[in-house]
């Protein structure tokens, strides 16, 4: 019973950090229509910028707070630069393009803060709370990280729901001629997005980092995978979805990691993500009907 | 190769220097080692060799995950042969060692390993590092008749000279340590209910395998991680509900660190036994430190570990072989400090200089592994135990002692214990520990 | 762009009201533009002409493995298997639209098929194992394609890319079948006497191991490439066309989508089964760390950059996989770096050429030279200089 327990809140909180990588994609795909594939190299940057002034003797906060405003800079800059280029263009383009500054960022990574991993330590405790003899795997610092996602995904959902900017954002990325006859002023939505994308994006690198404990350049890697498999399971087009995704997919494969085997934990994903997209080919919280023609 | 061109002229200024030292010495090394002191004349005797130089090839994986830690080794190969040249090189040449990356990628391994011996024509591979990368090219060496010489993993498959003849292991392989930790732990613990933690390839297996022929009963479950996973909690949850007490660990060391953690988040506490590849009590402590200096309170995380030793490393700074690695390390002038990673690389550079002392003045290929069946299980180096390199065994170091971590550095709880694959007994080696020669680098004898 | 469009040369593609087909597009479809109406040497008629090109190209990869060096020969043979595999893609993502991040689990279907087989006390002729090879990837890939032909865009890519992350573990759950984490080891076929001898005669050397690996997989190049670009130039190819510009018309058109898309799957899956069989060969091993996701990516890179939908730049696509970085890394190492400061500037170096392609030559390296050539042709047509 107690392993059931630990394996249900280990399952929760590895799904709330797919949860975190997922928005990022989300976020990109409702402002760009582009799936980002150096949302984790742009993350991991981040953090070791974060992880290098925290190593230097500050404190985590402000860590993270260069972290965020590192993401916002870093994805205006991107889209500005080379995203907007491919942008309306062939799919596929923008797909390679992330793809290279996915390889290019993250040995970058290597070139200026070395391959080795460092230690990354979380802002609160991570042992787990006690119940009677035993530690829940369920810490402080869980708690954090769970509350750091909702919140996130509450703003997003504001955002797009309540919010002028929000609304220009999401015409922007639909129908480019009709936001722009409106007078909404798309290159800037585009880039605003972009930017808050990889603030996302490096806040998911903060937590990631602070739940898989040590880093390597190479650490949001495996995160790619499942933030995206999460993200398409809820729908690429909601952050409610990418949260609901990544928990389930983030309990799961707790429990295949937990009573099957580690090694099945991939093929779970596929079965999980296969089965669901036969019933609902735009994932789980799709709303609108795929476009034809 | 970059590395030894450049800086090639230093070495032969430093080579003449010390050839007459040598000279003024009294000359007492004999025909293999020091200035080249042979009757004979140096030839380009094989492939990779020339009047003056060496080349030897390797591959490490560089980038990609499996960088973290093994991207140290070369750096630590490169520094003793960097020294051993500076000495006057063996029989009077340099060695130039060129290693490249390959991402721990088996396709990438076969496409440089293709390029080492066709194109940069190598004498030899060294240390080719992991099983599934090695595990590609051993094949199209033997074909090409290229000594695969010291492959660093301690899987079994590189012990089979009769499809393998070039091919020779050098740590001692996972499934003899398996046994080893096994027996001390039932000698030692024989109530213990035991739980396994291993890594899912051959190295979690062998090791499994070898503890089992010990610990059958004891054993109450058995947990394997993918590396790559970096969420262990699944895995210590379960070991955790089935009650064991002791865990042998056949892990890296970043899972040692992890596997600590998260069992200290779930309030588990039972002894940990780990292998030698985990415990690097260096590299985990320096990872668990800043732990120890936020809410970890027990400042030492790893204290009472037990794990296992088969050459001395940075947590025995007193140990004559690591003081000379300390000064190789320090005359190459590479960035870093000496780890554990680079003192194994400097282990293997040093039993690579004995077998190219062994195989004579102007070797083949041929030459060099007939000096490593011939001669190699004489060889005194690092190693507590000494090689089993024989005309039908291809396997490296026999043996290794049972030790406690405390603080950064381990204390020995067993002699050193030797013992050969299968149901081969575990002896205690009769041998005094091994020092190493006053120059630092070795004089062997060549075998014809 | 429309205008370069192939004019009606198949019923279905003239049905499309051509509004806006990519850049990308045009150019895949330039080249059947350039065989309908150009001044050409090239027989008329398709089987022909590319039976011509495949001679020529026999020929001339016999050349080039002859004249080169036992190094070269044995790239070659990377080059081919990554050739494969990005021919069988074109197919897939340049011709019928459908993304795959999968076809690096496809490849290891075909070799860990190759290297049970080989594996055998007697072992199977080669051709016999390479199309059972292809036989099992094709029924593979017609499973996938049944599922991803109701999926479009981002989501065929997320489930594709869970394909290729989740198939090579099985490889470890079934270990004492599939070797675990180190693989299996495939034993090199024998080569035949007819081989020794015809080398013999042409070079007067004895071939190696090397050569006899590097010539198969040439040969397998070659012959898939003869059937793809077949397949490209037929109806078939033609109908694939239709399905992805232009989806409603095609569907008035009596195209069961579902159906093409699947079959462009399972050809796209033979390619790449093919391509793992020649991977076996070439690797000697099929591991699971030699089928990550990085190889589905490499692919995809491949023919992007190459020039989507043509075959050509599959090839110089896959050709840049294999001596790009290693030049980077030489140009490294030469500059007085490390080896693995090397490595990682050239991963530096290689991601910003990527960006760079894209950004400059948006259809791909052979995509911009052909709208290149053919801007000039239109110019010269207009100014009445032609003809």
């Amino acid at each position: 019973m107690r392993e059931f327990i630990n394996l249900t809140l280990g399952g929760v909180i590895t799904g709330a950090v797919y949860a975190a990588f997922a928005l990022a994609l989300v976020l990109i795909w409702r402002s760009t229509r582009i799936v980002n594939f150096a949302q984790g190299a742009m993350g991991a940057l981040t953090t070791f910028i974060a992880l290098s002034l925290i190593e230097s003797g500050q404190s985590y906060w402000v860590g993270l707070v260069v972290a965020l405003l590192a993401g916002l800079v870093l994805g205006a800059v991107i889209e500005r630069l080379v995203i907007r280029p491919v942008e309306g263009g062939p799919e596929l383009n923008a797909v390679i393009v992330t793809l290279g500054l996915f390889i290019a960022i993250q040995a970058l990574i290597s070139v200026l803060f070395g391959v080795n991993q460092r230690a990354f330590v979380a802002p609160f405790s991570t042992i787990g709370f006690t119940v009677g003899d035993s530690n829940l795997a369920l810490s402080p610092n869980t708690l954090f990280t769970l509350g750091a996602v909702l919140l996130v995904m509450a703003g997003l959902v504001a955002l797009f729901r309540f919010t002028r900017v929000g609304l220009a954002m999401r015409a922007s990325a639909f129908g480019q001629e009709v936001a722009r006859l409106l007078g909404v002023r798309v290159g800037r939505m585009l880039t605003l997005g972009w930017a808050l994308a990889a603030v996302v994006g490096s806040l998911a690198g903060m937590l990631i980092a602070a739940e898989v404990t040590f880093v390597a350049p190479t650490f949001m890697d495996s995160l790619i995978v499942f933030g995206f498999v999460a993200a398409v399971l809820g729908g690429l087009d909601s952050p409610i979805g990418a949260v609901v995704g990544g928990l389930l997919l983030g309990l799961a494969l707790s429990y295949v990691r937990g009573y099957f085997s580690d090694t099945l934990t991939g093929m779970a994903a596929l079965v999980i993500l296969v089965v669901v997209l036969l019933v609902r080919p735009g994932g789980l919280f799709s709303t609108t009907q795929t476009r034809r023609a | 190769m970059t590395r030894s061109s450049r800086r090639l002229v230093s070495f032969v200024a430093a080579a003449t220097v010390a050839t007459t030292l040598a000279a003024c010495g009294g000359g007492d090394s004999g025909g293999g080692g020091g200035g080249g002191g042979g009757s004979e004349e140096n030839e380009a005797s094989d492939v990779g060799i020339t009047e003056d130089t060496i080349k030897l090839g390797a591959h490490y994986p560089l980038t990609g995950v499996a960088a973290p830690g093994y991207s140290e080794i070369p750096t630590g190969v490169q520094a003793y042969f960097d020294f051993v040249n500076a000495n006057g090189g063996v029989n009077g040449r340099q060695i130039e060692f060129t290693y490249r990356d390959d991402a721990y990628n088996p396709t990438n391994t076969s496409q440089i390993v293709n390029q080492l011996v066709l194109e940069d024509e190598v004498f030899a591979i060294m240390g080719g590092l992991g099983t599934p990368t090695h595990n590609a090219v051993t094949d199209f060496l033997n074909s090409e008749g290229v000594p695969d010489l010291f492959v660093a993993s301690g899987s079994r498959l590189w012990d089979d000279p009769e499809e393998k003849p070039y091919t020779f292991g050098w740590q001692p392989d996972y499934e003899i340590e398996g046994k080893i930790i096994g027996q001390y732990v039932a000698e030692n613990f024989p109530d213990a209910k035991v739980g396994l933690f291993l890594q899912g390839d051959d190295f979690g297996e062998d090791g499994a395998a070898g503890a089992r022929q010990f610990l059958e009963d004891q054993i109450v479950e058995e947990q394997t991680y993918v590396p790559g996973n970096t969420d262990v909690r699944p895995q210590i949850s379960a070991l955790q509900a089935a009650g064991a007490d002791l865990v042998l660990g056949f892990n890296v060391p970043s899972y040692t660190a992890l596997s600590q953690l998260t069992a200290l988040q779930l309030g588990y506490d039972p002894q940990w036994f780990y292998s030698n590849v985990g415990s690097d009590p260096a590299l985990v402590g320096a990872l668990l430190a800043r732990f120890s200096e936020g809410q970890v309170s027990d400042a030492s995380l790893l204290d009472g570990v037990l794990t296992t030793e088969y050459i001395p490393g940075v947590d025995t700074p007193d140990n004559p072989w690591t003081q000379l690695w300390q000064r190789a390390w320090e005359e190459s002038g590479q960035e870093g400090e000496l780890t554990n990673f680079r003192a194994y690389g400097m282990s293997q550079a040093y039993t690579m200089v004995q077998a190219l002392q062994s195989a004579g003045q102007n070797p083949t290929r041929d030459d060099l592994v007939a000096a490593v069946e011939q001669a190699g299980s004489e060889w005194e180096g690092p190693g507590f135990a000494p090689f089993r390199y024989s005309e039908d065994k291809h396997a490296g170091y026999s043996g290794m002692l049972v030790s406690r971590i405390t603080g950064t550095t381990a204390e020995d709880l067993t002699p050193v214990l030797v013992t050969d694959n299968g149901d081969a007994e575990i002896e205690e080696l009769d041998r005094e520990a091994t020092t190493p020669p006053e120059s630092g680098v070795p004089d062997e004898e060549p075998i014809n | 762009m429309s205008d370069l469009q192939t004019p009606a040369s198949s019923p279905t593609a003239g049905a499309a009201t051509s509004d806006a087909p990519s850049t990308a597009t045009a150019a895949s479809n330039a080249s059947s533009a350039q065989a309908a109406g150009g001044r050409t040497f090239l027989p008329r008629n398709t089987l022909l002409r590319h039976l011509l090109v495949l001679v020529l190209c026999a020929v001339g990869a016999v050349v080039l493995l002859e004249t080169t060096d036992l190094g070269f020969n044995a790239q070659v043979g990377y080059v081919a298997f990554y050739a494969i595999a990005a021919g069988g893609l074109t197919v897939l993502t340049g011709l019928n639209g459908q993304i795959s991040l999968g076809h690096g689990a496809l490849m290891a279907v075909g070799a860990y098929t190759t290297a049970l087989l080989l594996d055998a006390e007697e072992p199977l002729p080669l051709v016999v194992v390479f199309l059972a090879a292809v036989a099992l990837t094709s029924l593979v890939g017609a499973i996938v394609g049944v599922a991803a032909a109701r999926l479009h865009g981002p989501y065929l890519a997320g489930a594709t890319l869970a394909l290729a992350v989740g198939l090579p573990g099985l490889a470890l759950y079934y270990r004492s079948f599939l070797g675990g984490e180190q693989g299996l080891t495939v034993s090199s076929p024998d080569r035949p006497e007819w081989f020794t001898d015809v080398i013999r005669s042409l070079s007067g050397g004895s071939p190696s191991g090397v050569k006899w690996i590097a010539y198969i997989s040439v040969a397998c190049l070659l012959i898939t490439y003869f059937l793809l670009a077949n397949l490209m130039r037929s109806r078939v190819g033609r109908t694939w066309r239709a399905v992805r510009d232009q989806e409603v018309a095609a569907e008035l058109a009596g195209i069961d989508l579902g159906r093409w898309r699947v079959l462009a799957f399972v050809v796209s899956a033979a390619a790449a089964g093919l391509a793992g069989a020649v991977l076996a060969l070439v690797v000697r091993l099929t591991a699971p760390t030699g089928f990550t996701i990085v190889l589905s990516l490499s692919l995809l890179t491949a023919i992007v950059i190459g020039g989507l939908g043509s075959l050509l730049g599959a090839l110089i696509g896959a050709a840049l996989l294999v001596f790009l970085p290693r030049v980077l890394r030489d140009a490294g190492e030469s500059l007085d770096m490390d080896a693995a400061q090397a490595a990682e500037i050239s991963y530096v170096v290689y991601g910003v050429i990527l960006v760079l392609v894209m950004l400059f030559a948006p259809a791909g390296l052979v995509g911009s030279i052909r709208l290149a050539w053919m801007k000039q042709r239109a110019r010269r047509a207009a100014g009445g200089t032609t003809r």
